[in-house]
């Protein structure tokens, strides 16, 4: 596969500027999205997915944030040095996000058509007649059943699970290349999220677009995503196919993540549990950051930060441990 | 039976719905309806349901912190609906409570001393010096230590608090503890670790636990015996393992199968379940979740089925299983 990446995020860092100093929340971040396919970024609070994918965006609140270096590549074209005026051409067109909550997402004081077609009459250039068309056409697409009804109706009178497919319907309306999720189920039932998933996999096999999905939840990553990013302290500490995370994991905080889940499928006696806490960001400035709460450190994991060393041709991890490769293992 | 500790039967919670200018009462809510089990001494009793289903009211209506409408709340033989307010304070020294999240539960203007003695002053005890070595105790008992006594809520992380959330619980060496999503606001890693510290301190307290949630994997991680809830009603209840190999009830089955299993080579096989959750201001007629079955028959969409024990030990509301309606 040789097909350009329909993004492709070099050495980004994104700090946030503060009385105490710089904090960097994303740290030296590189990885690209082909064009249809789902990337899933994994981590845990605090550790940068959500700043990173606000980065792509370019929305992340400035000041005290700021992207300090790096570039990121959409479609080839660096949006890091890009003019308000023409991320806004971007957003929406090129790029588009699903937030958390689709309750805070949409304004309740206007009907979904109207803040469906803004949108599209805006990146479009259609009227507003032919912007009613296609938004209906999107609101089936995502499986909503009487669109033309809900066309008039305000986001209070929806489920959440229909809320969602609404966002999902507005993002998808102008054919992005790539869409943001952000934690798109997270706030769903479980019957929902499996709705939501299933509809999300769906659109991305139709529409061939580009999906990069944030989420703590390793479930929906096996679920729905190819490739994995697990994130940690504000670096890429792994990054694989999604069996390969799953049935290889080499790096400690991915072993130890997949280990604390408790699995439906098994009766696990206890638990393994990854001792200590999430570190706040900013606070770790030598060596490993999951040095702390690693069980297999040793003295140059507190002096060094291991730089993440390829492992075989399609996984990359960042610890001391798999320094040559994988060539001597195999 | 003697060693059951809580049993509950038929317990109701309606809230009513009000409207009209003069506030008239216009209908309800029947967030619990007619709600019926039992809690063995040293178990951990499983709530699991999608929001809106009536487990966390469920939860609060029997320490009474919302007042029941109907129904029997037996703790150790004593029916706790009928006691005075006075009654109801000091046998909630023997019930506590921890909530889902550790950042609204604390007071963040009281130190750790203060948070954990209020408790024991509530319950009586006057000596200060007395009540100082108990909250040190206590603290290194799940897992803190006793310095932290002096800080203040904001200096601890999620996982710190939830620690405290269940020490100031544990205060008053309480016989049942109900947890009302005590994990859900917390990140995996961290996760794990309180789960570990629950079952550590049943064992070491005999604590019987009434586990409330949502995620179908903590909750069997954890459980003894499950109870599922859709709509305000139990529909299935039986033994942790059982009710994940054998789930009797259509939803129970589809709740299953909407899991997202972290293991990519895992292909479903059975198919989504389809709509939403319907307005419990306005269930549907008959059994709940005719709306959403697979398996709806005539019957369904008109009689309401009773929970019925299935085989032993195994209870389902479902026309299925009822003897006359089988084809």
């Amino acid at each position: 596969m040789t097909q350009a990446p329909v993004l492709d995020v070099r050495e980004l860092r994104t700090s946030f500027f503060s009385s105490d100093g710089e904090i960097p929340a994303v740290d030296n971040i590189s990885f690209s999205v082909k064009r249809g396919e789902i990337l899933g970024i994994v981590g845990e609070s605090g550790c940068g997915k959500s700043v990173t994918s606000l980065s792509i965006m370019k929305l992340v609140p400035q000041p005290p944030g700021k992207i300090v270096g790096g570039e990121i590549l959409l479609n080839g074209e660096d949006i890091v040095p890009a003019s308000e005026r023409r991320m806004r051409q971007i957003r929406g067109n090129d790029i588009a996000m699903i937030f958390q909550e689709p309750m805070t997402s949409l304004n309740p004081l206007f009907t979904i058509g109207n803040q469906l077609t803004e949108g599209i009459m805006l990146h479009k250039k259609v009227k507003k007649k032919a912007a009613t068309r296609l938004g209906i056409d999107m609101l089936k697409l995502v499986g909503l059943p009487r669109a033309e009804e809900i066309m008039k109706e305000y986001p209070h009178q929806l489920s959440g699970g229909m809320r969602q497919r609404v966002m999902i319907a507005m993002a998808l309306s102008c054919d992005p290349k790539l869409l943001i999720a952000d934690e798109p189920t997270t706030a769903l039932d479980v019957t929902i999220q499996a709705q939501i998933l299933s509809l999300m996999k769906e659109l991305n096999r139709k529409l061939d677009t580009a999906i990069i999905m944030i989420t703590h939840d390793l479930g929906v990553v096996a679920e729905i995503c190819q490739r994995v990013i697990v994130m940690y302290a504000g670096q890429v500490v792994e990054e694989a196919s999604v069996r390969e995370i799953f049935k290889n994991p080499k790096h400690p905080y991915t072993i130890g993540l997949l280990e604390s889940v408790p699995d439906v499928r098994e009766k696990k006696e206890r638990l393994y549990s990854i001792p200590g806490n999430v570190p706040r960001p900013g606070s770790i400035h030598q060596g490993c950051r999951f040095a702390a709460r690693c069980d297999k450190a040793f003295d140059r994991c507190f002096n060094e930060n291991p730089p993440l060393y390829p492992y075989g041709d399609r996984h990359a991890v960042r610890c001391f441990l798999h320094e040559s490769g994988g060539e001597a293992h195999e | 039976m003697s060693d059951v500790l809580l049993k509950v039967d038929n317990l109701k919670k309606y809230f009513p719905i009000k409207g009209g200018i003069f506030g008239k009462r216009i209908g309800e809510v029947k967030a619990v309806d007619d709600v019926s089990f039992y809690v063995k001494k040293g178990e951990t009793l499983g709530l699991v349901g999608e929001s809106g289903c009536g487990k966390s009211t469920t939860g609060r209506a029997l320490m009474r912190l919302i007042e029941p409408t109907e129904g029997q709340v037996l703790f150790e033989g004593k029916d706790l609906t009928k006691l005075n307010a006075e009654e109801m304070r000091r046998m909630r020294k023997e019930i506590q409570m921890v909530f889902q999240d550790p950042f609204a539960s604390l007071n963040p203007r009281h130190t750790i001393q203060k948070i954990l003695e209020e408790p024991l002053i509530v319950h009586g005890i006057k000596d200060k010096m007395e009540r100082k070595r108990r909250v040190k105790e206590m603290l290194e008992v799940v897992g803190l230590n006793s310095y932290h006594a002096k800080r203040y809520p904001h200096q601890f992380s999620g996982g710190q608090r939830q620690r405290i959330g269940i020490a100031r619980a544990l205060m008053t060496k309480p016989k049942l503890i109900i947890a009302d999503e005590p994990v859900s606001a917390l990140d995996v890693s961290i996760q794990s670790q309180v789960l570990n510290l629950l079952e550590d301190l049943q064992k070491e307290f005999q604590l019987t636990y009434i586990f409330i949630a949502h995620d179908l994997g903590v909750v069997k991680h954890i459980s003894d015996r499950i109870g599922v809830m859709y709509l305000g009603r139990l529909v299935e209840m039986t033994e942790a393992e059982r009710l994940y190999e054998k789930p009797s009830h259509p939803y129970t089955k589809a709740l299953l199968a909407s899991i997202p299993i972290p293991d990519p080579d895992v292909q479903k096989e059975s198919e989504l379940l389809m709509g939403d959750l319907p307005s419990p201001s306005n269930p549907p007629k008959g059994c709940a979740f005719h709306t959403r079955c697979s398996e709806c028959m005539e019957v369904c969409k008109t009689v309401r089925p009773e929970l019925k024990e299935i085989e032993p030990g195994h209870f389902a509301a479902c026309h299925l299983f009822n003897s006359d309606n089988q084809h």
